[in-house]
């Protein structure tokens, strides 16, 4: 009877595996594009608003996915063909920077857009952030400021690391998935850039990350089959897997290499050195 | 099949030999009548059964100890020996193989403990007080209770079975001076034609015990009762139904060897079975039993001091499962069959609780909740002939293991990506068995093969710690089925005031499972050495033999005698862990108008064959010396039974190669066993 019920199980089980991944192949239109995020700006302008989304409610320091909108107020409808793009700007007491990011780019659905920002730093009262949003409405040119509040993560977690590295350059390194670890073999992503100079964080590519996953609390316990991270042309992230065989709070060790393999960052983990400087934490 | 047949060309003829010898044996024509006395028959059915019924028969010879613990009793067996973690729930091995290489039953029952690491032998869901007899069947002899290697002991439920006594009752009570361990248990049986009902009852409880030389031993301490209810009703004549229910629940065990203690060790075990004397026609003695059990295993480390990191490992095993059995007596072939299956679900979890409080619990799945099905057919025919018989038996079963949980699915996915969820494998087990009678001589050989699939910890586990080699153990899913072939030889001399045996077996074990280290992997354990990984080595083998004899001085003094040699070897040559060294056990028992007494030495040679490698130091040669005094006094309508006695008389500090850690074995032990029964 129980091997029945299993079997049943079983059936129930691929019946909806299938089903899952036909879903995948034929996306209904009908969805909608934010569903789930959170609407954490309006931008009110004369004709129209600039609505700006994310999974957070609310910025915060290292990698921020942000998903934007115009919305047409006269004709109640979205804008496509606002090729918008974006600028973040620190204002310190005693100068400006920006933050790396992407370009925003469009998703499946041609009036939302879609792009990163990694923030170095909160903000408080005196030193604050600002993006800059630039597009294109019934063609003409617009630009809105918005100002921000970026704050710590609350898990108070290192997920982005702002280093010099060997060959005297400034890079960030932000982690960007899992966004939910699980205990398996996870698809770690992560974003790196080097800052040219104040205002200009280029993507570096073909540098090489290594992973080395460890639990400081049960005697740096480390898990096998991880693979370091490499760049990925697709994507423009790095991308590696992650073992955890636990939940838990786990350190992940890494060291940034150049494409020549020289050691920019980060130090192996030995008896003696029991965590690298450049790593990550997790804990789920 | 096939693919193995040119590696093991040999396995194959045996296989191909065993399959025609079986089917010859069934078609020969039956010309000559059987002469076989009926005992000789038995000798080769079943290796060794040892008597238990605690206050049953009261049977003086049989018992040195009669509230002695049931692993005591498997202690004193011939074939057994006891792989000991403490003074509670030892492992019983056979022929140097554990838990895993056998089949271990209750009254037919499969069930399957819920400790990953090996603390609940099955053995110990039980008491002396329920049962009558263990039935031990070294190598493929034990096919008949499940796919085995090693060998099988079925455990065998007492009950009245329909017998005439009416209302019959007993209590006993014993104390032991060493870990002041008391014991008090008392039975109510009825019996008639028409119906039977047994109720029994056990509590023991021990404080620590005391190694030789006064050494306390801490954490050995255990507490536990058990219930059981037996009952039968009769259909018909020669048609009846039967229920049982067990309830065994231990508390506060202490296990010394290990770095935790049981704070819950509890099983519930329920079968109803219904008996036929004939089925259609030619069918006798058929018997069907549908059972459940289910088993809750909790480990407790908050009593120990300076604990790394404060974990719990709870556990649990659920088995459903049947059987229906039949014999068919032709003239000369004795037919036994039997189909069974079972079905297991094992899950057990640990949560490890971080000593900064601010991170969060670490947990992990260290059985996925592995499902075990289990459907297998077993045949022997027993054909007798003037002066030899021939035992042919088979087991061919399907044997599938699915992971239910994703959590541990994904976990075990780490080591290996390309598992699968459900594996499944076709267990075959061949064997013949010829006894031949020479004037005096008695002849036993016999070659068998048999197979096995890896347990749910060699296939599944996660992380599982072994205290006794300090490693990690993890599971490979992708593990081969390991299979033995098996030779084995006896004779003895059978005269009326004395019998001497001489036995060997040999096993060569293809695919022998064992954790190998894998040195690129990371401790999960916090002072583990290494992670080992259970792998199947090409071919591992055992050699067993021994020499018993029994001596009848006169008719009070009786003396009897055993000395065995055990060897293990990997394919390197190798020494395997857990071998026994050269081990001996001696008695002279007296028994005359109602007073026993018996003297014994047990012990055993320096362990010259251990392997560093398995976490082994070499164990050093011991002798001990026990004394025991018994005597039975009838009373009006009712017995009392008096039994005491020295165990480890001189006190000595021992430990065995089986003793986890070298944790030294209870040191000198008075007893005192008081049974009063009523008719």
């Amino acid at each position: 009877m129980k091997t029945l019920k299993y079997i049943l199980a079983i059936f129930f089980l691929s019946v909806s595996f299938v089903s899952c991944s036909s879903e995948d192949e034929n996306p209904t239109v009908e969805q909608n594009p934010v569903e789930g995020l959170t609407m954490i700006y309006e931008i009110p302008a004369a004709d129209h608003t600039v609505q700006i989304y994310s999974e957070k409610q609310n910025l915060e320091v290292g990698y921020n996915e942000i998903l934007i909108r115009i919305k047409n107020l006269a004709s109640d409808t979205y804008v496509a063909n606002a090729a918008p793009n974006w600028m973040p700007i620190m204002h310190m007491e005693t100068m400006q920077h920006s933050a790396p990011h992407s370009m925003l780019t469009n998703t499946d659905e041609s009036t939302v857009y879609k792009g990163h920002i990694v923030f170095q730093m909160a903000s408080n009262d005196t030193e604050y952030w600002e993006v800059v949003f630039n597009y294109s409405l019934n063609g003409q040119q617009k630009e809105e400021a918005l100002r921000v509040a970026v704050s710590q993560p609350t898990d108070e977690l290192n997920k982005t690391q702002v280093f010099m590295g060997s060959d005297d350059t400034r890079y960030v390194l932000a982690y960007v998935n899992p966004k939910d670890p699980k205990v398996a073999v996870n698809d770690l992503q992560a974003v790196l850039y080097k800052m040219e100079n104040m205002m200009s964080f280029p993507i570096v590519e073909n540098f090489k990350i290594t992973v080395d996953p460890r639990m400081p609390g049960m005697g740096n316990h480390s898990s096998p089959n991880n693979e370091d991270m490499t760049y990925s042309s697709a994507t423009k992230m790095y991308d590696g897997k992650l073992s955890l065989t636990m939940t838990g709070y786990w350190r992940i060790n890494l060291k940034l290499l150049n494409a020549n393999g020289e050691i920019l960052k980060g130090e192996d983990v030995t008896e003696a050195n029991p965590e690298s400087s450049l790593y990550f934490e997790l804990e789920f | 099949m096939k693919a193995l047949i040119p590696v093991f060309p040999l396995k194959g003829i045996l296989i191909g030999g065993l399959w025609c010898a079986l089917f010859c044996g069934v078609f020969i024509p039956q010309v000559r009548a059987q002469v076989t006395p009926a005992d000789s028959l038995k000798l080769i059915q079943l290796n060794e059964v040892v008597i238990i019924s605690a206050g049953k028969q009261l049977d003086h010879q049989k018992q040195r100890k009669p509230l002695s613990t049931l692993d005591e009793f498997l202690e004193s067996s011939r074939s057994i020996n006891m792989v000991k973690r403490g003074a509670y729930a030892w492992e019983p091995t056979m022929n140097d193989m554990a838990s895993e290489r056998l089949a271990v039953t209750i009254d037919g029952m499969q069930i399957f403990g819920a400790c990953t690491d090996k603390m609940d032998p099955i053995t110990s869901y039980v008491d002396v007080s329920n049962l009558s007899e263990a039935q031990i069947g070294s190598g493929q002899q034990g096919a008949a209770f499940g796919n085995t290697i090693g060998g099988g002991i079925n455990l065998k439920l007492d009950k009245s079975n329909f017998k005439p006594t009416g209302w019959g009752g007993s209590l006993e009570s014993a104390i032991e001076s060493n870990n002041t361990m008391r014991v008090f248990g008392g039975e109510l049986n009825y019996s008639d034609e028409k119906i039977y009902l047994n109720t029994d009852g056990i509590y023991r409880k021990a404080d620590n015990y005391y190694a030789g030389g006064d050494e306390e031993v801490k954490f050995s301490q255990f507490e536990k009762y058990n219930f059981s209810i037996n009952s039968g009703y009769k259909l018909a004549e020669g048609k009846s139904i039967s229920a049982t229910l067990i309830y065994d629940e231990a508390n506060d065990v202490g296990y010394p060897a290990l770095t935790m203690d049981v704070s819950l060790a509890r099983a519930v075990i329920g079968s109803v079975g219904f008996n036929q004397n004939t089925l259609f026609g030619n069918l006798s003695n058929w018997e069907s039993k549908l059972y459940y059990n289910t088993i809750k295993h909790v480990m407790d480390d908050t009593k120990r001091p300076d604990v790394p990191i404060h974990m719990d490992m709870p556990g649990r095993s659920e088995t459903a499962g049947f059987y229906t059995q039949a014999n068919l007596n032709k003239e000369k072939n004795h037919f036994f069959l039997k189909w069974d299956g079972f079905y297991n679900k094992s899950y057990a979890e640990m949560t490890m609780y971080p000593t900064n409080g601010d991170e969060p619990l670490m947990f992990m799945l260290t059985w996925p909740d592995v499902r075990t099905a289990n459907v297998g057919f077993y045949a022997e025919d027993h054909i007798a002939f003037q002066k030899n018989s021939l035992k042919l038996s088979t087991r061919l079963a399907y044997h599938a293991n699915t992971v239910a949980d994703d959590f541990g699915l994904n976990s075990l996915k780490i080591f290996y990506p390309e598992m699968d969820r459900t594996n499944t494998r076709f267990l075959k087990s061949f064997s013949a068995q010829h006894h031949k009678m020479v004037k005096d001589f008695h002849f036993n050989g016999g070659l068998s093969y048999g197979e096995r699939a890896p347990s749910v910890s060699e296939g599944y586990g996660f992380y599982l710690f072994n205290s006794f080699d300090n490693h990690d153990y993890i599971g490979d899913p992708e593990l081969n089925t390991e299979s033995s072939a098996e030779a084995n030889f006896s004779v003895t001399l059978k005269k009326p005031i004395f019998e001497i045996t001489a036995s060997a077996n040999y096993f060569r074990i293809f695919n022998y499972i064992i954790g190998l280290v894998d040195p690129s992997l990371s401790t999960m354990t916090i002072g583990a050495q290494g992670v080992k990984i259970y792998t199947n080595l090409d071919y591992a083998q055992l050699f067993n033999a021994s020499l018993s004899g029994r001596y009848t001085i006169s008719n009070a003094f009786k003396l009897s005698g055993n000395v065995s040699y055990h060897r293990g070897v990997d394919n390197e040559g190798e020494n395997l862990p857990l071998i026994s060294p050269l081990s001996y056990r001696s008695a002279i028992d007296f028994y005359k108008n109602q007073f026993s007494a018996s003297l014994s030495v047990d012990g055993a040679g320096e362990q010259t064959n251990y392997n560093p490698a398995y976490g082994e130091t070499k164990s050093a040669a011991y002798a001990t010396l026990s004394v025991s005094f018994g005597k039975r006094f009838f009373l009006k309508d009712s017995d009392l039974f008096l039994k005491g006695g020295i165990e480890n008389i001189f006190d000595t500090n021992y430990s065995t190669y089986t003793d986890w850690n070298n944790i030294p074995r209870i040191g000198r032990n008075l007893y005192l066993t008081i049974s009063y029964s009523i008719n």
